[in-house]
């Protein structure tokens, strides 16, 4: 009796030592193609990376020169999307998550950002160049292109500043309010430090994405080709996806370098949000004190 | 004389657990109250109806009157956060906030504008003092609060009630998650206490209720059996379930 459990036991055990390399192996597969991707990227468009590509205007029909207006516009665009959004979606989701009374009016608006959220991102460039570009007459500019981007990432923001401030353990606003602190002191000086951690992945989700996307841009404010800087927010800009998108197929005889080039500067630029915003959250959590 | 004056108070929640029944109760001023009684009998509710926490639950209907210096608290026009910082409250877990233990205590002084450092810290060391916390924490007032012990903690979290100055003190089982040493020092603090202050104390057992109470409310699914003296209670209750209870027979 004894012995046929104890091998029972050890038979177990070799099937969870098998499942869990399975899950190992599995997890590794899924970095693969990323990892993958990025070397493809760097052998290819490294050659093209110098000063001059970063720095310079495009020339020769945009075959050689640089692409510094592509990535000044894409800094536009990001910091623009973020004046609008992260004030946005920051204050939806203190509502949704403090204030809104759980009754059909609230459903809807979290059902509305859900839904946000699954809609093609063209269909937020006919949208903006319908609102802001003709309707509102900010014409195929900055503005207009950075209002809709906006309204694209908002729900990224709100889903996940809602679950950060969620996330607050429920104990801290009791004893916050037993003190006399009225809901808006406790959310202030509280929950929305506890959660800026949170808040900021959020943040940077978002527009990661904005600064990454063409097709809302494309009729809203990116331009073909911009032989100067813009120097208002009414102009029109380039920008890093929306000139990939333009060497990649509407130029012929167009140097592959400058394409991967162009892909790792979009790809630095991504990444060197992503490392501000984790300095920033590590700061945060080194603070943090629960 | 009598601090706080309940008539008639019934409370109903939502989904019904943990209501109170027509509760008439004369808590009187400087001295500890004890509310015992099986868990779900509604010491707690009937705790945070006296500084209105119970304004966060989902509470449907409320009635009768608690009058607090003779005023009713539960008018709609009290202010609340005026009658919060009158009604201080310790939770039965030690719940210290995310900060430091200087900034737990000066938390509610904030809370009202005082910014002056001075001012803050006198308040800060009276409150630690009272709470016989000081003499462990003072070379150590800006660590994080989650870096004291358990009993520290809820000592902590005296301290940080104490702060506000209040007139009423609760203590809903303040020490179920203590050790004895810890408890001893939170219950010699509170015998130091009334002097000053009305304590009422929800304690986590009728042996506590005996070692500190001056008067004891017996608490059962939602009614108030008994109230008496301590002493009454203990040698000579009235009702059969107060000395059931009292003597072990359910509990």
């Amino acid at each position: 009796m004894q012995t046929v459990k104890k091998s029972n036991v050890l038979k177990q055990l070799r099937i969870e030592k098998l499942g869990f390399s399975v899950l190992t192996i599995l997890s590794i597969a899924t970095v693969i193609p990323i990892i993958a991707v990025v070397i493809y990227i760097i052998y290819l468009g490294a050659p093209a990376i110098s000063w001059e590509f970063v720095s310079a205007m495009p020339s020769e029909g945009m075959r050689a020169g640089g692409i510094w207006p592509a990535i000044v516009g894409t800094f536009y665009l990001t910091i623009g999307t973020a004046l609008f959004s992260v004030p946005l979606g920051i204050a939806a989701a203190i509502y949704l998550s403090e204030y809104a009374p759980m009754n059909k009016v609230t459903q809807s608006i979290r059902l509305a950002i859900i839904n946000l959220a699954g809609i093609p991102s063209v269909v937020y460039g006919l949208f903006g160049l319908g609102l802001f570009v003709i309707f509102l007459n900010f014409g195929t500019s900055i503005l207009s292109a950075s209002l809709t981007l906006s309204i694209m990432t908002l729900p990224v923001i709100i889903s996940t500043t809602e679950e950060a401030l969620r996330a607050v353990p429920q104990s801290f606003r009791v004893v916050s309010v037993s003190l006399g602190a009225t809901k808006w002191q406790t959310i202030w000086r509280l929950v929305l430090p506890q959660a800026i951690p949170g808040i900021l992945t959020g943040v940077v989700l978002g527009l990661e994405r904005a600064a990454g996307e063409t097709a809302p841009i494309l009729f809203t404010g990116a331009a073909f080709f911009l032989p100067r800087l813009p120097n208002s927010p009414l102009d029109a800009t380039m920008a890093l996806p929306y000139h990939l998108f333009v060497i990649s197929t509407q130029v012929p005889g167009m140097p592959i370098q400058i394409q991967y080039g162009t892909v790792l500067v979009l790809l630095v630029f991504v990444l060197i949000m992503n490392i501000i915003v984790t300095m920033i959250r590590s700061r945060a959590r080194a603070k943090r004190q629960w | 004389m009598d601090k706080i004056i309940v008539e008639n108070l019934s409370i109903t929640y939502s989904d019904g657990v943990e209501s109170l029944f027509d509760i008439n109760l004369r808590i009187p001023i400087h001295q500890i109250t004890a509310l015992i009684g099986p868990s779900g009998g509604g010491k707690s509710t009937f705790l945070r109806v006296l500084n209105r926490l119970n304004d966060l639950a989902d509470v449907t209907k409320t009635t009768g009157k608690v009058l607090i210096d003779g005023i009713d608290i539960l008018d709609p026009t009290q202010d609340v956060i005026a009658l919060r910082r009158k009604v201080g409250i310790v939770f039965s877990r030690p719940l210290p906030l995310p900060l430091s233990i200087y900034q737990n205590v000066s938390y509610g002084l904030e809370l009202m504008g005082e910014k002056r450092k001075t001012v803050l810290d006198d308040a800060v060391e009276r409150a630690l003092r009272l709470a016989e916390l000081w003499d462990e924490v003072k070379e150590r007032l800006h660590d994080p609060a989650n870096s004291i012990s358990g009993g520290q903690q809820q000592r902590l979290c005296l301290a940080r009630t104490l702060s506000l100055q209040p007139e009423i003190i609760m203590l809903d089982e303040p020490t179920s998650a203590l050790d004895p040493v810890s408890t001893a020092k939170i219950e010699t603090s509170l015998i130091e206490l009334k002097k000053d202050f009305t304590v009422i104390i929800a304690p986590h057992n009728t042996q506590q209720a005996g070692r500190i109470a001056d008067h004891v409310a017996f608490f059962l699914q939602g009614k108030l059996i008994e109230f008496s003296s301590a002493e009454d209670i203990f040698t000579r209750p009235k009702d059969v379930k107060t000395q059931d209870y009292i003597s072990g027979k359910f509990g």
